[in-house]
């Protein structure tokens, strides 16, 4: 029985050895792999979202801040499962039972975490929350940071807003590091300048149980805030002219013109950027992107229209440029000029009689123009409207920006395969026709037809050093600017000028009203014309005469005309601008 | 008592080598439930204390005790082994699906784990009252079975305890074994074994509990069913593999008190072991196993008489089957069956029970010499 006996001892050997190999294979051989499956097993890294840059005024006025906001969410494994307590948790954030099991069972954005119960609740619940803890506690109430928009629908095109990180974004190296579902700017001065102000998110790193309940904090690392930033735009300004607009669709962009820092860029119909500040709802986006007034657009960079009179400023320089006219050349206005056949109207049906270039600007005649056109090619008279900016964007930070069009011989064959009327001329010369801008490309205009013919690069970000850098200048003698300013003055100094409804008794402004007409109003008169129907009034102007300090595009959709509805707007800001001035030097 | 002469055979290293596995146990459950969160209780390692003194001194009164005696009684020992399994049926107190306890008011204990040392005794003393170095025929195979095996075995199975009854029959296989089995019947009872495998397979299949198979499918694929019992051998895996060679160092290890490794304490504590000491700690610990085999195996050879060799053998056939079992699921090499490690995992009666076995050892080596008086 001994060697039997025996037997078993060498069993056993041969067991430890199979154990021996087999620990050898988990412990040694894959070590490696089970160490990183034990790791990931207890480890979850949690971004932690960095606080985004602040973006100020010029006046380092705040425009956007950075608010905490509460979330109501629950673990899923603390949930009671008896309605009653379920019911009483509803009671307590206002939700039906059912709409609780409902969310739970969708689940969160991390299928580990707490689930999100109710977003963006008042303080009162959170108190009323935190003060039941001890009987629910799988409450928890999570802060987010979120983004406040303090002024609301204020500039809200040139601020923008956020939205969550898109599928082409997070493939977008530009984006890389974003966290998944972060929210990044989607729009304006939040997207152009995501980069600055989202800073680099930092990561928790956190140990749970396998019920993922947090034990510790394993690791941390902070996250970077995002930049501030302070933009050229004026706030006291902005709200001026968006109060002045008053409702109506249109556009306003005031310039410093002398650096092309833009003090105002408003755009109205505007929206609510804090309605995306947390995931726009669906309704809300609905209601927003079906408006007829399209309040998304950005008038002052995306609406292109005829500019109307406010290009015989245009006119004028090339005219004087060319040798076509002098300023005392005169010329009659009957009223109608008859071209070829065609007869060619007046705005003023009496004719303006006798006019010189200055009477022609103030009293803003078309067949003074008509005289020019007839002696001007529609290429001479493209080449300055390039030169100052017409026809391609202005290359402002925001995207979308429009480039309008500037008509000629070459572009008419190319795009309509037809070859250039003269009677076309006459039309391109009043800014009417194929002609077209956008509001900002005329405040530039403005501005550099009174600093000495430097076109800057409108920018929005304050502290860039623009001057000179993308600005090329036009060269037009300073004679002839003068000549344009004067009668500028007069547009709005003089009792005949058709921009007296900007005069102001703080400043001297100069300007140039414009209006558009609409294709189909002709059958209408008087006030009986449908909105859709009305003229879109313009209204270009610097102030003050000695050493312009700003330049201002005034663009009033369906507003009728240039005197009398753009004007007023572009006075009112200026007019802001220069008692803020008196204030400072006080 | 203990006559003075006896102490000098006193086999202290097989002692000394199961205190030490029992403290690295209390150790190690310590570690395996150490709270983590909030101020759990956490007793279980006291507990495991308390039971181990009581299993020493259950081993001190199996030592004083000629084991001459036990196999005089042993037959009775085997009577109250069934009715306990009885009482336990009749009166006995759930737990995770199973009836296996007795309630005592203070304390609470599984027969089935006495059972086992009960049926060591009557088989012993059976075995070695036909013992005449012959080999065992047909007739008395099925002799043993019906006498000693089919009922204890179906009352455990009733429970349900399927370890145990596999623990019966591995240590009734290791003894008739050891007397001789005519080559001819083992030679018949494998073919039949293996041939009727696929119908009494079949057939048992359908008799077994949801659990019970999914252990199963489990082992034959660990990936199937993550959340269920695949997850047991899974996070064992992950538990041993991540120690590496030197393991994380005591209460390093992560899978046991975060909860990732179910049964921490009980079944799965070489688990919570080998992650924290690597494979460096396991193999000490392999080698104080292998000590207590190797003696309990030497104790059965150098034993005076056959009653005591089949003693020695059927206490160590059932710690070693124990440990086999055990670390195999661990290190899924077998399926998942509820077997705790000797002297390792929590738990009172096993406790009690491995320490009367190794009494057992030690009593039949210290009397291996006849003592003239």
């Amino acid at each position: 029985m001994g060697k039997r006996i025996l037997v078993w001892a060498y069993i056993v050997g041969v067991m430890f050895i199979v154990f021996f190999l087999r620990l050898w294979d988990l412990q040694i051989v894959k070590g490696g792999e089970y160490k990183r499956l034990a790791e990931q097993n207890r480890l979850r890294v949690i971004e932690i979202p960095a606080p985004r840059g602040v973006i100020y005024d010029r006046n380092d006025i705040p425009l956007v801040r950075n608010i905490p906001s509460f979330d109501i969410s629950v673990v899923r494994e603390d949930l009671p499962q008896d309605p009653e307590s379920l019911a009483a948790i509803g009671r307590l954030i206002g939700l039906s039972a059912a709409e609780i099991e409902d969310r739970v069972e969708k689940g969160g954005e991390d299928p580990f975490g707490p689930v999100k119960l109710k977003q963006d609740v008042s303080f009162e619940e959170v108190a009323r929350v935190e003060a039941r803890r001890v009987d629910f506690p799988g409450l928890q109430v999570e802060v987010v940071i979120s983004r406040d928009y303090i002024y609301g629908e204020l500039a809200s095109h040139v601020i923008g807003y956020l939205g969550r990180l898109t599928l082409e974004q997070a493939r977008d190296p530009d984006y890389a590091g974003v966290p998944m579902r972060a929210f990044i700017g989607q729009r304006g001065i939040e997207k152009v300048y995501d980069r600055v102000l989202r800073g680099t998110a930092g990561e928790k790193i956190i140990e749970v149980d396998a019920r993922g309940r947090v034990i510790k904090v394993a690791g941390i690392q902070p996250p970077v805030k995002g930049e501030d930033l302070k933009l050229t735009i004026d706030l006291k300004l902005q709200s001026e002219a968006e109060d002045a607009l008053g409702g109506r669709a249109g556009a306003v962009v005031a310039l410093d013109a002398n650096s092309g820092e833009v003090l105002v860029m408003a755009s109205t119909p505007a929206f609510d950027p804090n309605l995306f500040a947390r995931g726009i709802n669906y309704s809300d986006w609905k209601r927003l992107a079906r408006d007829p007034k399209k309040p998304f657009l950005n008038r002052a960079l995306q609406s292109q229209y005829p500019p109307g009179s406010t290009f015989k400023i245009i006119s004028a320089l090339a005219a004087l440029e060319q040798g076509i006219i002098k300023s005392s050349t005169r010329y009659q206005c009957r009223g109608s000029i008859d071209i070829g056949g065609r007869v060619f109207k007046c705005w003023k049906e009496q004719g303006h009689g006798s006019t010189d270039l200055y009477k022609a600007i103030v009293e803003s005649c078309d067949v003074y123009f008509y005289e020019i056109a007839k002696k001007i090619g529609i290429d001479t008279l493209s080449k300055y409207a390039t030169d100052f900016g017409l026809g391609s964007p202005t290359g402002i930070e925001l995207a979308g920006e429009r480039s309008g069009i500037v008509p000629s011989a070459e572009w008419k064959l190319r795009t309509k395969k037809e070859k250039w009327f003269t009677g076309e001329t006459l039309n391109t010369v009043i800014g009417q026709g194929y002609l077209s801008t956008t509001p900002i490309q005329m405040a530039r205009l403005m501005s550099a037809v009174v600093n000495g013919g430097r076109l800057n690069k409108p920018h929005l970000l304050k502290g860039q050093d623009d001057r000179g850098k993308a600005g090329s200048t036009v060269n037009i003698s300073p004679e002839n600017t003068r000549v344009i300013k004067k009668a500028l003055m007069g547009v709005v100094a003089d009792k005949t000028g058709t921009g007296r409804r900007a005069a102001s008794d703080i400043v001297s402004i100069g300007g140039k009203t414009g209006t558009t007409q609409v294709v189909g109003g002709k059958k209408f008169s008087g006030k009986d014309i449908p909105e859709r129907y009305r003229d879109h009034a313009w209204f270009v102007a610097f102030a003050p005469e000695d050493k312009p300090e700003i330049a201002i595009a005034v663009f009033v959709e369906h507003g009728g005309h240039g005197s009398t509805a753009a004007a007023p707007i572009a006075k009112r800001v200026i007019e802001k601008y220069f008692k803020k001035e008196v204030v400072s030097t006080e | 008592m203990i006559d003075r002469r006896l102490l000098k055979n006193f086999d202290w290293g097989i002692l000394f080598a199961v205190l030490a596995i029992s403290l690295i146990g209390v150790m190690t459950i310590y570690s395996a439930t150490r709270p983590v969160l909030d101020a759990e209780q956490q007793t279980y390692y006291l507990k495991q204390l308390y039971w181990i003194c009581l299993g020493l001194i259950c081993f001190f009164v199996v030592v004083s005790i000629d084991y001459r005696w036990f196999i005089k009684s042993a037959y009775v020992f085997f009577l109250i082994g069934i009715v306990l399994l009885i009482l336990v049926l009749v009166a006995g107190r759930k737990g995770s699906g199973a009836q296996r306890w007795i309630p005592l008011g203070f304390m609470s204990f599984q027969p089935s784990e006495f059972f086992k040392i009960f049926f060591v005794m009557a088989l012993s003393r059976y075995l070695s009252g036909i013992w005449r170095n012959e080999i065992l025929g047909m007739m008395e195979l099925t002799k043993i079975v019906l006498i000693f095996v089919l009922l204890p075995a179906i009352l455990i199975l009733k429970q349900p305890h399927l370890g145990t009854v596999m623990i019966l029959l591995f240590i009734l296989l290791s003894m008739t074994l050891t007397v001789g089995i005519r080559k001819k019947i083992v030679v018949v009872g494998l073919i039949i074994v293996l041939i009727s495998l696929p119908f009494v397979g079949t057939i048992l299949w359908g008799e077994l509990k949801t659990y019970q198979k999914q252990r199963i499918i489990a082992f034959v694929n660990p990936y199937v069913d993550q959340q269920g019992e695949g997850y047991h051998i899974k996070q064992s895996k992950v538990s041993i593999g991540s120690g590496g060679f030197w393991g994380k160092g005591y209460l390093r290890g992560t899978q046991g008190p975060l909860r990732f490794l179910p049964e921490k304490h009980t079944d799965f504590i070489f688990s919570v072991f080998a992650e924290e000491w690597g494979f460096a700690g396991s193999i000490l610990l392999f080698l104080l196993y292998l000590f207590v085999m190797l003696r309990g195996i030497d104790t059965a050879m150098k034993a005076r008489d056959p009653a005591g060799s089949f003693l020695a053998l059927g206490v160590t056939a059932m710690l070693a089957f124990y440990f086999f079992i055990n670390v195999g699921m661990t290190l899924a090499l077998l399926p998942v069956v509820g077997v705790p490690m000797p002297f390792m995992s929590y738990g009172g009666t096993a406790l009690l029970s491995n320490f009367m076995a190794i009494g057992v050892l030690v009593n039949v080596r210290m009397r291996r010499y006849p003592l003239f008086y």
